[in-house]
């Protein structure tokens, strides 16, 4: 029979692009040929703004990145400055920014639990996502006084002290965190219809995520246990206890679980953190004016939600740099969608990005 | 309270006689009247209905629900009809513009129609069909035609795609909800409604007929196109289907005829299966809305519990599971009415 390939624009405005990206798709009846990605609906450039902000002036563009990770893309780029100018953090601040940082990515898997929940039509699976994401919100309300962006972390410590009610208000969200679990998986992850629509969906092979460079927990989906934080330990990473989950076919289903069990680890770092939390400053004695040595450069990685979040400076002696990069995880990480998507059935492509879980700020920056 | 809406239809009857009306006009105004009637409840209905699927979905989801107009937000939905009313009717340029119209017509006078033949109650039904049970099913799938028109018209590839697989799905489905319904069939000897509620008297056919309330469920989750079967809709990947280039008023009359399809269906499974309007102590008409209302609670409760299958894996599974066990179930019913026969209980 003769048929024609037809082109499908899912996005940039769609219900479930997580934002706006563009997937044109090529498509012979049902299959998929091909996946196009679009990208750049939601520039904003970010690394060019930085060019004319001093250092301190930039930390709040970074919270923008991965908005819905705020405190990790933040993380990251106060550890490089600091790396730069060689800041030593105080040790209350160093757990603090754990907790912040650990609080961030339970935030951004959940958003993708709650988001894949309803992309695949599970509608009430978002509302248990959203739900318990807005206890860890009311906890960043309580240190940086806003909800989403709260740029609460500073190059060389945190913004301010945690206040009395904030330890007993984290301690018991840990403690509900594998109730909450259990509720995700008993709605979602033992359904029959869910198992079958994400297993051997969107299979992506070690050797082709390590080519395509991708990290996070896509990349341990894969079976390849990579964790920045084991890695290349950051901040007190080395002395916390916490595994590595990884998945083994690589395919949708494993990015899911993968995912939910880094949810239960993080509360597992965050009830080390709180137990060994010590007493001192929060804040290292940082110059107003911050003036690295003029040609110097440095890259810094930590483990964002989405994978390996890096930061390139470049400085010329000014108080501003010369140049900024940031090797947003997102971005590699969704050059592998036509990859997965090749060959699966349309509704497959919802299911890929929804389980690759890109986020579209840090991707276009 | 048991006869209140026959008596009341024969005192309308004997007085449209009096007034000199032979009895065939008499009849033909009575026709009309209960149409009206019908439809009027049918709308009416829908409004709670659509305010009672979102308190539902927000119990299930710990959330409030409407809360703010009127008391429990009861007055949310009508508040929603009059913004549908209001708003630009926008028929996109491309689109073929008859096709397009006409679909949502056509596919709310098809829902409107199943209830013709369904038993609200002793002696209360629009027209005693004798071939009751096979109208609803051939008319009911007559909504797959409005899909396709509403698909087509759109001239859009979203609309078109869920114009396809709504096609698919129902042709699909059509086949083990006829049969799961023929193991009642072959227990009652007719296909008349009434006759089918009287044949329950003792035992309702859910006891008797198990398997094929469980087809005929998921059949009619898939016909009416609810979730997790809810393809042609599907708005998180086709973004509405084949209703997505439908505004205002129009599609708000795709979602009453959805509900409509809902209540109907519902109300033949509580006729077919749940003994219809037979009940103690209430009036009948009473007890038909009392099962049709829990079933429509089941329904709901699909709905907000289970993510959407997949395409092929819901044509997979009505092919290679529910046509056979429908088809089973006819040959179990069969082999034991040949067994009652035989050792001669019946």
């Amino acid at each position: 029979m003769q048929t024609d390939i037809y082109r499908v624009n899912v996005g940039p405005i769609h219900p479930s692009t997580h934002g706006g990206l563009h997937a044109e798709a090529v498509m012979d009846g049902e299959i998929i040929q091909d996946v196009i990605v679009h990208l750049g609906y939601v520039h904003r450039s970010v690394e060019k703004i930085a060019e004319s902000r001093t250092y301190q002036q930039f930390v709040p563009y970074t919270a923008r990145l991965d908005y819905l990770a705020t405190n990790l893309p933040v993380l990251g780029y106060c550890q490089t400055v600091e790396k730069l100018l060689g800041i030593e953090v105080p040790e209350r601040a160093e757990y603090i920014r754990v907790i912040m940082a650990e609080l961030s990515r339970i935030a951004s898997h959940q958003i993708a639990i709650a988001a894949t929940g309803i992309d695949l039509g599970a509608t009430t699976g978002l509302m248990y996502g959203m739900r318990d994401r807005e206890r860890i919100m009311n906890i960043f309300e309580m240190t940086g006084g806003q909800r989403l962006l709260s740029s609460y972390i500073r190059i060389g410590g945190v913004a301010a002290d945690i206040p009395d009610d904030f330890i007993p208000a984290v301690r018991s969200f840990v403690n509900d965190v594998p109730q909450m679990i259990d509720e995700y998986n008993g709605l979602m992850t033992g359904n029959e219809i869910w198992a079958a629509r994400m297993q051997g969906v969107g299979i992506l092979n070690p050797e082709d995520a390590v080519k395509y460079g991708v990290t996070g927990p896509n990349l341990r989906a894969s079976g390849i246990a990579y964790d920045i934080r084991k890695a290349e330990p950051y901040g007190i990473y080395d002395r916390l206890d916490f595994d590595i989950p990884t998945g083994s076919r690589g395919d949708s289903l494993d990015r899911w679980t993968v995912r939910i069990e880094e949810v239960r680890q993080s509360g597992r770092i965050i009830g080390q953190a709180l137990d060994n939390l010590p007493e001192g400053e929060i804040i290292a004695r940082v110059p107003k004016t911050l003036k690295p040595d003029p040609g110097k450069d440095i890259y810094h990685r930590i483990e964002s939600a989405k994978g390996e979040l890096g930061y390139y400076i470049v400085s010329d002696g000014g108080n501003k740099p010369y140049r900024l990069h940031v090797r947003a995880p997102s971005f590699i990480n969704l050059m592998v969608l036509p990859l997965v998507c090749r060959g699966g059935v349309f509704q497959d492509i919802i299911t890929n990005i929804a389980t690759l879980d890109p986020i579209l700020g840090e991707s276009d920056r | 309270m048991e006869a209140l809406f026959v008596n009341l239809a024969a005192v309308l009857s004997g007085w449209l006689t009096s007034l000199g009306l032979s009895p065939i006009w008499a009849d033909t105004v009575l026709l009309f009247v209960k149409w009206i009637i019908v439809i009027t409840i049918i709308t009416l209905n829908i409004i709670i209905l659509i305010w009672l699927e979102r308190k539902v979905s927000a119990f299930f989801q710990e959330r409030l629900g409407p809360n703010r107009l009127g008391p429990f937000g009861i007055f949310q939905t009508i508040a929603d009809a009059i913004k549908l009313l209001t708003k630009e009717d926008i028929v996109p340029s491309a689109a073929d513009k008859l096709i397009f119209k006409t679909a949502p017509m056509f596919f709310i006078v098809v829902a409107v129609m199943l209830y013709t033949v369904i038993p609200m109650g002793q002696g209360m039904e629009v027209i005693n069909l004798n071939i009751g049970l096979l109208f609803f099913i051939s008319i009911g799938s007559l909504s797959t035609i409005a899909l396709l028109m509403a698909g087509w018209g759109s001239n859009n590839k979203w609309s078109l795609m869920g114009a396809v697989r709504s096609v698919a799905q129902m042709v699909s489905y059509e086949i083990p909800l006829a049969f799961s319904l023929l193991g009642v069939v072959m227990i009652s000897g007719s296909l008349n409604l009434q006759d089918i509620v009287a044949a329950q008297g003792k035992l309702w056919f859910i006891i008797l007929q198990p398997i094929a309330f469980i087809t005929y469920f998921i059949a009619a989750t898939a016909e009416l196109n609810r979730g997790p079967f809810d393809m042609p809709e599907a708005e998180q990947e086709l973004t509405g289907g084949a209703y997505t280039e439908y505004t205002g008023m129009r599609w708000a009359l795709f979602f009453l005829a959805e509900y409509t399809n809902l209540v109907a269906v519902s109300a033949l499974m509580a006729t077919v299966f749940l003994g219809g309007w037979q009940g103690p102590w209430l009036p009948s008409w009473l007890w038909i809305i009392i099962k049709t209302y829990g079933v429509i609670l089941v329904f709901f409760w699909v709905k907000w519990t289970f993510p959407r299958i997949r395409m092929d894996h819901l044509m997979s599974f009505s092919w290679k599971v529910l046509v056979p066990v429908s088809l089973g179930n006819i040959l179990l019913t069969g082999a034991g009415i040949y067994f009652c026969r035989w050792m001669g209980w019946c």
